[in-house]
């Protein structure tokens, strides 16, 4: 997303940011090389990897691991290393 | 309940000031000669004159932060010091400005070390001038006190949004008593009227204060401090029109002395405008036309207001309770960068004095004047600095 | 209550995604745990370092929930205030409702808390505020390139202790920041690893619930100042507290306590393991492991039995 840079006019002052959490709309996810698959059939909804995942992007729908929010995945693979059932694997990236 | 003058200390009448103000915190670190405000106002607090939280901080370093913390909050939050109380905050007093929080810090001046020196010059103040606070200046007791309340309205202005120091000469102003008059609480309380600025406790929704600011965004928000300064002058003057209504004392951004007729004129800050406006009426009787010139303000530095007025004089000696090592005093540099357009402009003369506490005596305010009268004769000034009254 | 990981993912989490700490940095996990641990409206001061200058590049902030950076050496002093403010504001009746359980949490680096920010600390601890400061320990300035700080332990190559011809990096053992702080005598102070997730809540939500001051140190091994792989922490964070390197303590009112595997280490359910295993995996020990300096791994273990010993007999175990 192109950010639209404003004029000292149109921002709030003394550098606050006014809206919480807006990271959500800075994409991390092109800092990938590998990136994480889920497999569905392996998963046991453990949530493991949603406590260890540092970049809050293990999506989670209804009590599900539904898979990946690869705007904000950074692909650092501790989803891979603490899935105890070895449902996500990483792979190259392809751009 | 007609008003009546009380005998009170600079220190008291800050503290005063601030027990009227009541303020949501305060968080302060004893330094001489501030010290009085700080003992007096925690008397306040102990017979529950105020309900103030008081914050003992075991800094001015945590003072400032403290108090940065309480406005970001959405508190009302002062604190006081002085020199190297002042130079232990000075990365927080930056953030306090950048960060737009209305604190009102009573200052009482005193000699930045070093030799360590406990009494009163400028040198403290003087060296944040660039820091993003309003300064104003304080000449005797009662404008110390008055000072509070029209400093806390300036800061909270929607427009300005940016703190306040509020200086007393430390000893000279701070440890002498004076007949004040302070007006009721009710009237302070009408004048200073609720805060409108909210906070991270108080604003409805969460936000984010102080963030990493890089080159893509931190320009646009010096602008906006920039922009901020210029709009404080037209609000101080309303608010001391309302304070002249309200309190029956009227303030001008900058105080003229005799002025009507002068030829030549003293200008400075603080406490020894007094000793000048003495030595005026002396010089007068002798018929000699001389007068005073006292900016209240600092910052912002009051340079539209001073070139109109100066330039009706034919001499200005300029007093400053402070050195630049290495250039020229900051009351005078400023001031004369403010001519350098101008094609009328005043002689000046620059003089440095009471650097440490050293009394600036009646003796050396009057070789002044003849100095002044002397320029004005011959129109031969220069660019120098003189120590006023330094043993040679 | 127990905290159980099925109700905690349908929750907000005070801190999105689209920050900018290096990829498998376990800072955001940590602050997860603390944060989600109590269920209160919740205000954050934070220190400078990794964490403030990468959650809040302008104009975009990952933080959920209020939050203030002020500067280095101040997060305590900074949310002293804000905690005062509140008190203040809630005796004249301008907190609302639904805020006023509202609870203050400081993150700090270990720079920021053991060595520039001691002071500042020290003097909140002293004066009894209602607050939980947290550092997060990477043992090291890591914002600044990886720098030695007073938590770098003994043998780490750091740029300002850097492993030279006559240098096996750091030579003073780390700080005691724990005892330091016991000795303010708070209610509540703790070490944490963010592998024991379970651990770590169970110890913030006391120290957030608790009345009065509250510490808790949390290990957070970084990837480029420990150079480690992005998917290793986990394994790291559990092999510091395994050797005994990072005991896992709690001090509730004074009295000392071992939690988690160093009460199973130290009650001899679960074997102590050598220092290697958790020196091994990471590039700033790499050095350690070459003949010369098989007497530094020596140094590491005598000082890791050190104050292994002094945590277990503070904690009422007899050697
Ligand atoms: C007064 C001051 N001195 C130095 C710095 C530079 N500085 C910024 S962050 C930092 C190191 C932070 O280290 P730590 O607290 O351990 O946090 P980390 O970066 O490791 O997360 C330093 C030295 C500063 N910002 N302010
Ligand atoms: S690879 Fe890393 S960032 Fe991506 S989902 Fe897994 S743990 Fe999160
Ligand atoms: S340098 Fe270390 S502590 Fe900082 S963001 Fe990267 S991994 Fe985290």
């Amino acid at each position: 997303m192109k950010e639209i840079k404003k004029s000292w006019k149109n921002i709030p002052i003394g550098g606050n940011i006014l809206e919480a959490g807006n990271s959500k709309n800075y994409i991390t996810g092109t800092w990938r090389t590998f990136i994480p698959r889920l497999d569905k059939e392996k998963c046991v909804n453990c949530f493991q990897c949603w406590m260890f995942c540092p970049d809050n992007s293990i999506s989670i729908v209804e009590n599900k691991m539904v898979g990946f929010d690869y705007d904000h995945c950074k692909g650092c693979g501790m989803c891979v290393s603490v899935c105890p059932t070895k449902a996500i694997t990483m792979e190259k990236e392809e751009k | 309940m007609a008003a009546k003058y009380i005998p009170l200390t600079g220190a008291e009448s800050a503290a005063y000031a601030m027990k009227q103000i009541n303020p949501d915190v305060l968080a302060a670190y004893p330094i001489t000669p501030q010290t009085p405000i700080v003992m007096k106002f925690s008397e306040y607090v102990a017979n529950g004159e105020v309900d103030t939280v008081s914050i003992t901080v075991e800094s001015e370093h945590s003072a400032m932060s403290a108090t940065v913390g309480a406005a970001a909050a959405g508190a009302r939050a002062m604190t006081a010091t002085a020199a190297n109380g002042l130079a232990l905050m000075w990365e927080i007093v930056y953030i306090a400005a950048s960060t737009r929080l209305p604190i009102v810090m009573g200052i009482v001046n005193r000699a930045l070390s070093g030799p360590i020196n406990i009494h009163g010059d400028h040198s403290d103040t003087m060296g944040a001038r660039d820091a993003g606070w309003i300064q104003v200046y304080s000449e005797n007791n009662q404008e110390v006190y008055d000072n509070y309340f029209m400093a806390l309205r300036i800061a909270e202005n929607e427009d300005v949004l940016l703190p306040v120091m509020v200086c007393q000469d430390g000893f000279i102003t701070s440890h002498s008593v004076e007949n004040v008059m302070p007006a009721p609480d009710q009237v302070v309380k009408e004048f200073i009227g609720k805060k409108k600025f909210k906070g991270l406790l108080t604003a409805e929704k969460p936000f984010t204060i102080g963030p990493l600011d890089l080159q893509d965004y931190y320009f646009e928000h010096k602008k906006q401090q920039h922009e901020a300064m210029k709009k404080v002058f037209p609000v101080i003057e309303a608010i001391q029109k309302e304070f002249a209504e309200k309190f029956g004392r009227k303030y001008d951004v900058i105080e003229e002395y005799r002025t009507e007729d002068a030829d030549i004129v003293i200008m400075g800050m603080s406490s020894v405008m007094g000793t000048v406006k003495e030595v005026i009426d002396a010089a007068r009787e002798k018929g000699i036309k001389v007068g005073a010139v006292k900016p209240r303000f600092f910052r912002p530095f009051p340079g539209e207001y001073l070139k109109k007025i100066l330039s009706k004089f034919k001499a200005v000696g300029i007093l400053d309770r402070s050195d630049s090592f290495g250039s020229l005093p900051p009351l005078f540099t400023e001031t004369a960068a403010v001519f350098y357009t101008s094609s009328t402009k005043p002689l000046v003369k620059s003089y440095i004095h009471g650097l440490g506490g050293r009394d600036t005596t009646v003796k050396l305010l009057e070789k002044v004047v003849t100095d002044l009268q002397k320029l004005s004769e011959t129109g031969e000034g220069n660019f120098t600095s003189e120590y006023l009254g330094v043993r040679e | 209550m127990a905290i159980l990981l099925k109700d905690l993912v349908n929750k907000n989490v005070p801190l999105n995604g689209g920050h900018r700490m290096c990829p498998g940095c376990p800072t955001p996990v940590i602050v997860k745990q603390i944060l989600m641990s109590t269920d209160h409206p919740k205000v954050a001061a934070n220190a400078t370092g990794c964490l403030e200058v990468a959650t809040t590049i302008y104009p975009y902030t990952a933080w959920n929930i209020p939050w203030i950076h002020n500067a280095f050496e101040n997060a305590a002093a900074t949310i002293a205030g804000i905690e005062s403010a509140f008190r203040a504001l809630i005796k004249r009746g301008e907190i609302a409702e639904d805020r006023k359980q509202t609870k203050f949490i400081a993150f700090g680096g270990d720079g920021g808390t053991y060595d520039i920010g001691l002071q500042s600390l020290s003097g909140a601890l002293e004066r009894g505020h209602n607050f939980l400061y947290v550092c997060y320990d990477n043992e090291g300035y890591m914002n600044t390139g990886i720098q030695r700080s007073s938590a770098t332990p003994i043998g780490a190559n750091t740029t300002t202790t850097p492993v030279g011809k006559v240098s096996y990096g750091k030579k003073e053992p780390r700080k005691d920041l724990i005892s330091i702080v016991a000795a303010h005598h708070i209610p509540y102070i703790a070490s944490a690893a963010p592998h024991n997730w379970m651990d770590t809540m169970n110890k913030a939500k006391k120290a957030i619930e608790v009345n009065g001051p509250a510490f808790m140190d949390v290990i957070s091994p970084c990837v480029p100042g420990w150079k480690i792989r992005t998917d290793e922490w986990k394994g790291i964070s559990e092999a510091a507290v395994k050797t005994c390197f990072w005991p896992l303590i709690e001090i509730e009112n004074g009295e000392w306590r071992l939690t988690g595997e160093s009460k199973k280490i130290a009650d001899g359910k679960m074997e102590k393991l050598p220092v290697e295993e958790f020196l091994k995996s990471q590039g700033r020990f790499k050095h350690l492991f070459k003949l010369e300096n098989k007497d530094v791994i020596k140094l590491i273990q005598d000082d890791v039995d050190k104050s292994w010993n002094y945590y277990k007999r503070m904690a009422g175990y007899n050697d």
